[in-house]
């Protein structure tokens, strides 16, 4: 059954430990303050940074994978290194997504082929990964955002 | 006992991209502001700079080396690093100096070279560094810009016209301002053509970095009068406050807002309580207002500052853009100067040549882009890392 490894298959992350590898249902990996509540992302915290509380124990947690767009634009020209640029550059859209449960706002790419024409504020998104950059012969994924499939029929 | 200080003296380098020692920018306007107070420079007795990172060690203790280029001569100095508010932090050093009685006349200098091009971050994969991040996933500073931007196109109905009329005016303005970098007037048809940068602003619509210098000579109220100066413009206000937990606003370089799911915690907008602490301790609102100079790193961004000092209700600023309220001759003028549109960013410098313009404004010298009867005037910047000011100074 060397079929069944291509389900599990693993992929590399262009950024290590900031999201899961699951490419049906990816994460955000955040972390939550044991006391408060406060979430961050990325999870790397040494101290509660709410003015309130003082604690410093932090659980890793997944962060919602769906949400809102609270703003969107594009990058027209192809930005500067470390972004590793294609050539030809095709310009990208990027959305800053409001998350309900975490009071918070992640930005990130918008999923390749959609341009900020098609997106609009309060647009539900979800989260999904696509290939960032190759280095060494790895294809290394990252985190963007996707419009919900409402219209996924047409 | 009076919290405030005199201006007696203002000074700029004109802004522009030569390449040459900050150092010489910053005591070119330290001398002219030296001579516009009438002082001599063994007067001076607390240098206060603002630092440029991005000149190395001599730009890391600023305060030290003008102290130094303009001859030691004893005075105490200081080194303010605050991003884009490094010059007013400099002139809040000052005035903490000056009202405390530590000493009595004090120069506020800032200067910058900046590189040609992009502003990027250092080399490697350095994922723990934000400003890393950022750059690595695309996401550059006309990005942060432009999610503000289009968020008053989709919840107020601003217009990219309305952006594009915020480069006009400005451009207007800054015309015939020897200090101005960019002194070409722009329509808005040569907005509309320029290209796309981050969608939905312009190449016209954002602000370029450049080199320049700015400096002022600030005092106690006694000294200005001994000097019969007893008139002198004054710093009413000087506001260098922090964001509050929680920032409700992606802020450049973060990815990311703080979570506001704690209890007790709610999202703010940093860049509206900056302004607030300023006309708290000026004691006035801004109904008595009379010019501004605000932060436009992208023209939209000069319509957010309008409803954050409470020149309009939120919402409402492409009305007064619309309707010529902040150009001048209107009611209200925002940029006389002809703001970064037509100077282009000097980082240590710029919130002090806000001053220097204000200043001038407010003595009746700021000829061809005089606003009439000019008697309180307001600053606004925000920048990286949590900084952000805001000066008001009156007749």
């Amino acid at each position: 059954m060397s079929e069944a490894k291509d389900h599990s298959q693993e992929i590399a992350p262009a950024i290590e430990g900031w999201y899961t590898l699951d490419r049906e249902q990816p994460h955000l990996v955040g972390a939550r303050c044991d006391d408060c509540g406060t979430y961050y992302f990325p999870k790397t915290v040494s101290f509660c940074r709410n003015p309130d509380c003082d604690s410093e124990q932090f659980a890793e947690t997944l962060l919602s994978r769906t949400g809102t767009i609270w703003s969107y634009t594009d990058a027209s020209y192809a930005p500067p290194a470390p972004f590793p640029a294609q050539d030809p550059f095709e310009p990208f859209a990027i959305a800053a997504v409001e998350l309900a449960k975490e009071k918070m706002i992640v930005m990130g790419q918008v999923a390749t082929g959609i341009g900020p024409s098609q997106l609009h504020i309060g647009d539900p998104v979800e989260l999904i990964l696509e290939p960032h950059e190759r280095t060494e012969g790895d294809l290394r994924w990252v985190w963007k955002w996707r419009p919900c499939a409402t219209e996924a029929a047409s | 006992m009076s919290q405030e200080i005199a201006i007696i003296g203002a000074g700029m380098h004109p802004w522009g991209k030569w390449g040459r020692n900050f150092v010489e920018y910053g005591v070119h306007a330290a001398r002219a502001a030296l001579a516009d107070a009438g002082i001599s420079w063994r007067e001076v007795g607390f240098v206060s700079g603002g630092a440029t990172i991005r000149n190395g060690y001599p730009g890391q203790v600023a305060g030290a080396t003008f102290a130094q280029a303009l001859g030691w001569q004893g005075a105490e100095v200081n080194t303010s690093y605050a991003a884009c508010a490094s010059g007013s932090q400099a002139l809040a050093a000052a005035r903490s100096k000056i009202l405390s009685g530590a000493c009595e006349v004090a120069l506020v200098v800032g200067a910058d070279t900046t590189p040609k091009g992009f502003l990027a971050p250092a080399s490697g994969y350095r994922p723990d560094d934000p400003d890393w991040v950022r750059f690595y996933l695309g996401i550059t500073n006309p990005t942060y810009f432009a999610l503000y931007a289009r968020r008053r196109m989709d919840l107020y109905g601003d217009t990219e016209d309305d952006f594009g009329l915020v480069k006009v005016k400005n451009s207007q303005h800054g015309l015939t301002n020897p200090y101005a970098r960019y002194r070409k007037a722009f329509s808005l048809d040569d907005v509309r053509a320029s290209a796309m940068v981050a969608d939905p602003l312009r190449l016209l619509n954002v602000c370029a970095t450049s080199d320049g210098g700015a400096a002022l000579i600030v005092c106690s109220l006694d000294y200005a009068k001994r000097l019969g100066k007893a008139d002198a413009v004054k710093v009413a206000a000087v506001s260098t406050v922090t964001p509050t937990f929680a920032s409700a606003v992606v802020e450049m370089p973060d990815i990311a807002t703080d979570s506001a799911a704690a209890d007790g915690i709610e999202a703010i907008r940093y860049r509206e309580t900056i302004p607030r602490k300023a006309y708290e301790e000026a004691g006035i609102g801004p109904e008595d207002v009379s010019v501004a100079e605000v932060y436009d790193l992208s023209s939209a961004l000069e319509l957010d500052w309008y409803e954050d000092l409470g020149l309009c209700a939120r919402g409402d600023a492409a009305s007064l853009i619309r309707e010529g309220a902040t150009t001048l001759g209107g009611r209200l003028p925002v940029n006389p100067s002809g703001g970064l549109a037509c100077f282009g960013e000097a980082v240590p410098a710029q919130a002090i040549a806000q001053v220097c313009e204000l200043t001038w404004q407010l003595r009746g010298q700021a000829g061809d882009r005089q606003v009439a009867g000019a008697q309180v005037g307001i600053t606004a910047n925000q920048g990286l890392f949590g900084h952000g000011s805001s000066v008001i100074v009156k007749r």
